[in-house]
């Protein structure tokens, strides 16, 4: 997609550009969802005390939500789907999705509710996923209207990814900092119940600032103003969080990669989603930046720091623990972690140069489209030259998980 | 100090008093604000099947429409008042790829029959019609090409 965008559309005839993007998107999505699955089953039976409901029923639902996610795949490329935003899957396969998430809640609901014990940081994580399930089902409503079709598709993308997204990523952060420094569950999930707090309060009617422009009343221009420009402070409240327990803590834990990615993830979300979200959130300067190379930026950093990085911690805290393997402080690891990150800043940079020029040649100069993109290609081969530094980083990730080999039995017990 | 029992307090009473008020508001925005609308009275049977091509074959993944979509081309919600109805509808109509020999960039070449071009054109010149705050803005400046 980066080359297409500087003009050389070579697939275009095989793989359009909207089916790339689709498929782009929704690996995505798809992926950091299997990362929060894997994440509670991981989690949720070591919490409650108590071994997972029933590990077969999460097979058949591993598989099965892959066997969806291929199929919806191949959809895009013979051009079935539903046109909206993040939400491309096609009706059919939305009702397999519901099926399969309710059969993972079911399991992981009931492993919490028969365990030991229901601690904070589980009872977060699990409404987490509750509430992320439930707010998938009103963008399967469909509307006449545009502005209402656009409302309520807000109520999935943005209530996930600004609200109970951060309750998931919250859970997992508090369970990695219990685990990693140390420092006493109380103050861990304080703490944790005052980001996830900060987060409602400011990301709810944060929503407003996607109802700026689409038909909805005026009214949200303030309100989504200013409450989306609160919404940083969850952010910022996550990462100054990690830090200090981080200090607190014993320093002793060795597994520096999951360290790293844990507070990686809490630093970087604030950049991507604090700053930069509020870089382009207040109405005056969202107007021209609407449905830019600028939204791109924010998204890529923002999806990367908060959600990617935090599923990308969890399972360099779980795999040598599951192993037995401790691969978990040597150069491989450092590089996929540095190499990941500066270019995925890289790519940042990039979209963001493209974007700012793009807003000002297009919605304040007045130059058309398709030719103020021609300028910006220049942009894009950088955008290209940092993906490719981030995807050398991310397979040198994957072959470090390879490299663990299986999980043994003898691991699990000695833990 | 905050003990852990007042956060808890902090969050959840936040989360239900948020939650309350934007399940409100959406009811304003939906029932009292958006359903009287005039251009809510004017989606025809044309305009909804024009919604429903624009998302079966989702424009949405190249174009914005209201803002929402993808960057690789243009916006549309003014494409009627930007280019005129015979040029979108013979774009849509097109057998071959638009924007082929203009740029690097090009269009799926959907070839739609006349009904779905014109059902298509009707979604836009509604589209065009919906009050969105001053959006798309206008341009400060109009810059022209050096020849
Ligand atoms: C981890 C959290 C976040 C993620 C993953 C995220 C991701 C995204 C994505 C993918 C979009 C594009 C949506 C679309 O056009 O369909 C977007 C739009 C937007 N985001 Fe975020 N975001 C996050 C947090 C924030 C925060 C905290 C703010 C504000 C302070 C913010 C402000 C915005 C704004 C204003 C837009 C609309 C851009 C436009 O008008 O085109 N985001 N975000
Ligand atoms: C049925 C769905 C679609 C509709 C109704 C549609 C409509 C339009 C319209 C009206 C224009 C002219 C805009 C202007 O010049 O201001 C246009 C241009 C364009 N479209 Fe689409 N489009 C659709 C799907 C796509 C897809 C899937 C792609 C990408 C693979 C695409 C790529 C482009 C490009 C690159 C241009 C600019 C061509 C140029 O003027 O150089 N479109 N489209
Ligand atoms: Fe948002």
């Amino acid at each position: 997609m980066g080359f297409a965008h500087m003009g050389m559309d070579g697939l275009h005839d095989f793989i359009p550009f909207n089916t790339a993007r689709a498929v782009h998107t929704n690996l995505l999505v798809c992926w950091l969802l299997l990362g929060f699955m894997g994440s509670a089953y991981y989690i949720i039976p070591e919490e409650s005390q108590n071994e997972l409901f029933s590990p077969k029923l999460a097979y058949i639902q591993l598989i099965s939500f892959l066997a969806v996610g291929v199929t919806a795949v191949i959809a895009y490329h013979l051009n079935w789907w539903e046109g909206r935003k993040f939400l491309e899957i096609p009706r059919p396969l939305d009702y397999l999705v519901v099926v399969n998430v309710l059969a993972f809640l079911y399991n992981i609901l009931m492993t919490l509710f028969k365990g030991k014990k229901q601690t904070t940081t589980s009872l977060v994580l699990a409404m987490g996923l509750l509430f992320a399930a439930l707010l998938y089902l009103p963008g399967m409503i469909w509307f006449d209207s545009q502005t209402l079709d656009s409302f309520y598709r807000w109520y999935v993308v943005h209530l996930w990814v600004e609200g109970v997204w951060e309750l998931i990523m919250g859970g997992i952060l508090a369970f990695l900092l219990i685990k990693i420094t140390g420092v006493d569950r109380e103050v861990i999930e304080k703490w944790l119940y005052v980001i996830v707090g900060l987060t409602f309060l400011s990301g709810i009617l944060g929503t407003g600032h996607h109802y700026y422009y689409i038909g909805a009343p005026s009214y949200w221009l303030w309100i989504g103003g200013i409450f989306s420009a609160l919404e940083p402070l969850a952010f910022l409240a996550m990462a100054l969080f990690a830090l200090n327990m981080y200090r607190k803590g014993e320093k002793k834990h060795p597994n520096k990669a999951a360290l790293n990615w844990t507070l990686g993830a809490a630093i970087t979300s604030f950049v991507g989603a604090g700053l930069l979200g509020a870089a382009h959130t207040l109405p005056n300067v969202n107007l021209y930046t609407h449905g830019t190379l600028v939204t791109a930026m924010h998204g890529h950093m923002a999806f990367w720091g908060a959600y990617a990085m935090i599923v990308l911690a969890i399972i360099a805290y779980a795999m040598p623990n599951l192993t037995g393997r401790k691969l978990y402080d040597n150069n491989m690891t450092r590089y996929a972690f540095w190499l990941s990150n500066i270019g995925m800043i890289g790519m940042t940079v990039a979209f963001g140069v493209a974007g700012v020029a793009q807003v000002y040649m297009e919605r304040i100069l007045g130059v058309d489209f398709m030719e103020t993109q021609k300028e910006i290609e220049p942009h894009f081969l950088v955008l290209v030259l940092c993906a490719t530094g981030f995807t050398t980083g991310v397979i040198l990730y994957i072959v470090n998980f390879f490299q663990h080999g299986k999980p043994t039995d003898e691991a699990l017990v000695s833990e | 100090m905050l003990t852990k029992s007042q956060a808890k307090l902090f969050f959840l009473a936040g989360t239900i008093i948020f939650s309350v008020l934007f399940l409100g508001l959406s009811y304003d925005t939906h029932v009292n604000h958006v359903a009287n609308q005039p251009y809510e009275k004017t989606i025809t049977p044309a305009v909804i099947a024009g919604k429903h091509l624009w998302e079966d074959n989702n424009c949405m993944g190249c174009h914005t429409i209201f803002g929402e979509g993808a960057y690789y081309a243009p916006e549309l919600t003014k494409v009627i008042d930007r280019r005129g109805e015979g040029y979108v509808k013979g774009l849509l109509m097109s057998p071959t790829p638009w924007g082929e020999h203009t740029s690097g960039r090009k269009m799926v070449a959907y070839g739609f029959s006349d009904e779905d071009a014109q059902n298509l054109v009707e979604y836009f010149k509604w589209a065009g019609t919906v009050d969105l705050n001053g959006f798309p803005a206008k341009p400060k400046y109009k810059i022209e090409a050096n020849k």
